[in-house]
């Protein structure tokens, strides 16, 4: 994935090098020459935000994060990390899995065939700067659904085999962070799904960064000789170490998994949803900012003519009203509308038929009910 | 059902797109009723794998949408595709609308098939193809259109005498003119394997009235040794498990088609996800056994 670079593997990629803060630049550079877009953390708006960075300079330099329900402000570090802040309200699949995207564009010519292109414009590439712990795991749970399966993803598929990711432990977690507990963080396995891990300590020395490679291709990055890294200061691994010992004890919360997953299966009908649903608004906004989320619909478009049709894909929300319907209404009707099972065979779509014509002329688009077999 | 067991031993179609579909030709259109036609769809260029019973494709009307539809015909030899559309919104009045030469795309095949994946591996394996024990019985419970995703189960049972026991069609309609695949339907109870019910009777109708759970009990069956497959609106397939229990099948050997709204068909979207499940990938096809704790959850 790195065309313009054979793998050197002459480094060696467990031998961690270290790298001062003001040098960070030489980083994106390192980068940027390779033909990566830099995207990482920069403060706007009163948030840590995930932008397409131009230079170093744009990093949330000394900015954390206080987190609460409901609640997110950031606050002024004593120190100047750059990589010590909770979760924004971003996610990292903003850039893997885009919010629109186009699948393909159809052409109708004057006999009335018909051409449909896949898109096939080759991916940004991006180096994903600032990753947290948590936003990996994410990352590999979109990664299993979309690229995981029968099927690759023809959007995350490319965009996710092209990106740089560059792990950071994180140092300070948020009041409401329990990664600690479901063993994803707060360090970094050596393990860990990434080209660069980083490790940012702050201390009176400065910022200091110890960086590993997890990979052929993050060996060759961290061996660019215009790269000012150093054999690290023999204190500095434990200390990094530390700071994540550190971070594992300051988690505001914990959850218990200990047969959580079959809990969770065995009480879909716990009156416990009904609480949360009363207090749900369906705005979506969960799943949006949701760094796991991954549901989408589809959208068709025709330009003028009528002759040139597109097929775009957007973030949706399985929280929509919308989002499973099929035509007849409800397929899995309330307890006691389900004794309807004793009802007529196949009156039922008859008398619901004009109902749900109106429903889907009011939804103004067709929703995919698998006609056939109804 | 375990959603995680089934995605493990992916073949990942690299290179691609599996969300562009491949353009169709309509050879042929039958209006199989007021509101639904079968139409034969041959390809104009690359033609998609084959496909087996109870699969399913992704039909696009130009410029209009994308919809799954199960195949209705896909009779070993013939080079076309049979889908049964029935328009109950913009995509499918859409399809419905296609004449002979015109060009639809076709993604597919996806999901599971009536067998459930068994298929026999040579002449001696003691597996049929719609995934049963040689000489164990068939039957097939069709509501309205449920009836096309079961006709090739019907077609492969006919056409392979002596290998299966004995066949029953029940099949359900609201009325004789929604009836679908008629030429069929006289065909196989002239065979004497089909009986037909309707909810509401016209001029003319002098067979059975009611439910299609109403003719099983008429049916002559071995329970132990019977596979069901059922497919029609969900009320009617659920009304068909409990009345196939009560005469002593199996849960697992009850086999039923779940529709669900899908928009990629390829496991991304979420739109069919049904608990662990993702009726795209993992079905459509499910046994009762699997089904009924799903199918009992309100708005899952």
């Amino acid at each position: 994935m790195t065309p313009d670079l054979a793998p050197t593997g002459t480094v060696g990629a467990a031998e961690p090098r270290e790298l001062a803060q003001e040098d960070l630049q030489y980083l994106f550079d390192a980068l940027t020459s390779r033909g990566w877009t830099v995207v990482g953390p920069t403060e706007r708006d009163g948030a840590v935000v995930l932008a397409e960075l131009a230079s170093a300079g744009e990093l949330p330099y000394g900015v954390g994060v206080t987190l609460a329900p409901g609640g997110y402000r950031l606050r002024r570090r004593g120190d100047r990390a750059a990589f010590a802040h909770a979760a924004g309200p971003q996610s990292w699949k903003t850039f893997l899995h885009p919010d629109r995207a186009r699948l393909w564009q159809a052409d109708r010519d004057e006999e009335g065939m018909v051409t449909f292109t896949g898109e096939s414009a080759p991916p940004p590439r991006y180096a994903l700067l600032g990753v947290h712990p948590c936003d990996l795991t994410a990352i590999a749970r979109q990664d299993r659904v979309l690229t995981g399966g029968t099927y690759r993803d023809p959007v995350y598929g490319p965009r996710r085999e092209a990106a740089f990711v560059i792990a950071v432990a994180c140092a300070d977690p948020g009041e409401l962070c329990f990664c600690g507990s479901v063993g994803t963080g707060p360090g970094l396995r050596p393990d860990a799904p990434c080209d660069l891990a980083v490790h940012e300590v702050a201390d009176r020395d400065g910022v200091r960064l110890l960086l590993s490679a997890h990979g052929p291709r993050g060996a060759e990055v961290l061996a660019d000789p215009r790269l000012p890294v150093r054999v690290p200061h023999p204190g500095l691994p434990a200390l990094a170490e530390r700071r994540s010992e550190e971070a594992a004890g300051r988690m505001g919360r914990g959850l218990d998994t200990e047969g959580l997953h079959d809990v969770l299966a065995a009480t879909l009908d716990s009156p416990v949803w009904d609480d949360v649903a009363s207090r749900c608004l369906t705005c979506g906004n969960c799943t949006l900012v949701c760094p796991t989320c991954f549901c989408t619909t589809t959208e068709g478009t025709t330009d003028l003519t009528g002759d040139h049709a597109e097929r775009w894909r957007r973030w949706d929300s399985c929280f929509d009203l919308d989002f499973s319907y099929v035509y007849g209404g409800a397929v899995a009707p309330p307890p006691g509308a389900a004794t309807a099972s004793g009802s007529p065979t196949s009156s039922a779509p008859g008398t619901t038929s004009s109902a749900a014509a109106a429903a889907s002329a009011a939804a103004g688009a067709s929703p995919g009910a698998r006609s056939a077999s109804t | 059902m375990n959603a995680e067991t089934v995605s493990t031993g992916a073949v990942n179609t690299d290179g691609a797109n599996a969300a562009a579909p491949l353009p169709y030709l309509v050879r042929h259109r039958l209006r199989e009723n007021g509101d639904t036609v079968t139409l034969d769809l041959v390809p104009l260029g690359e033609a998609l794998p084959a496909y087996r019973p109870g699969q399913f494709s992704m039909l696009c009307a130009f410029g209009v949408g994308e919809i799954p539809v199960s195949v209705s015909d896909v009779t070993p030899g013939r080079d076309a595709l049979g889908h049964t559309v029935r328009g109950v919104g913009k995509v499918s009045e859409a399809l419905c609308r296609l004449r002979p030469g015109e060009v639809v795309g076709v993604r597919g095949p996806y999901g599971n098939d009536w067998a459930l994946g068994a298929r026999p591996q040579d002449d001696e394996d003691p597996v049929t193809a719609l995934g049963t024990d040689p000489g164990e019985d068939l039957l097939v419970l069709a509501g309205g259109l449920g009836l096309s995703p079961l006709r090739p189960v019907v077609v492969q049972a006919l056409s392979q005498p002596g290998v299966y026991g004995w066949l029953t069609v029940l099949a359900g309609a609201r009325s004789p003119q929604d009836l679908v695949h008629r030429a069929d339907l006289t065909q196989w109870r002239a065979l004497g394997e089909a009986r037909i019910t309707v909810d509401r009777p016209g001029p003319g109708w002098t067979g059975p009235v009611g439910l299609v759970t109403d003719l099983l009990r008429h049916a002559v069956f071995r329970p132990e040794r019977t596979t069901a497959f059922v497919c029609g609106p969900e009320p009617m397939m659920r009304a068909s498990a409990d009345a196939l229990l009560r005469r002593g099948v199996a849960p697992e050997r009850i086999r039923l088609s779940l529709e669900r709204n899908m928009r990629c068909a390829t496991a991304w979207c979420g739109h069919c996800q049904l608990g662990q499940v993702i009726v795209c990938r993992d079905g459509p096809v499910f046994t009762w056994k699997q089904a009924s704790e799903l199918l009992g959850v309100a708005e899952l």
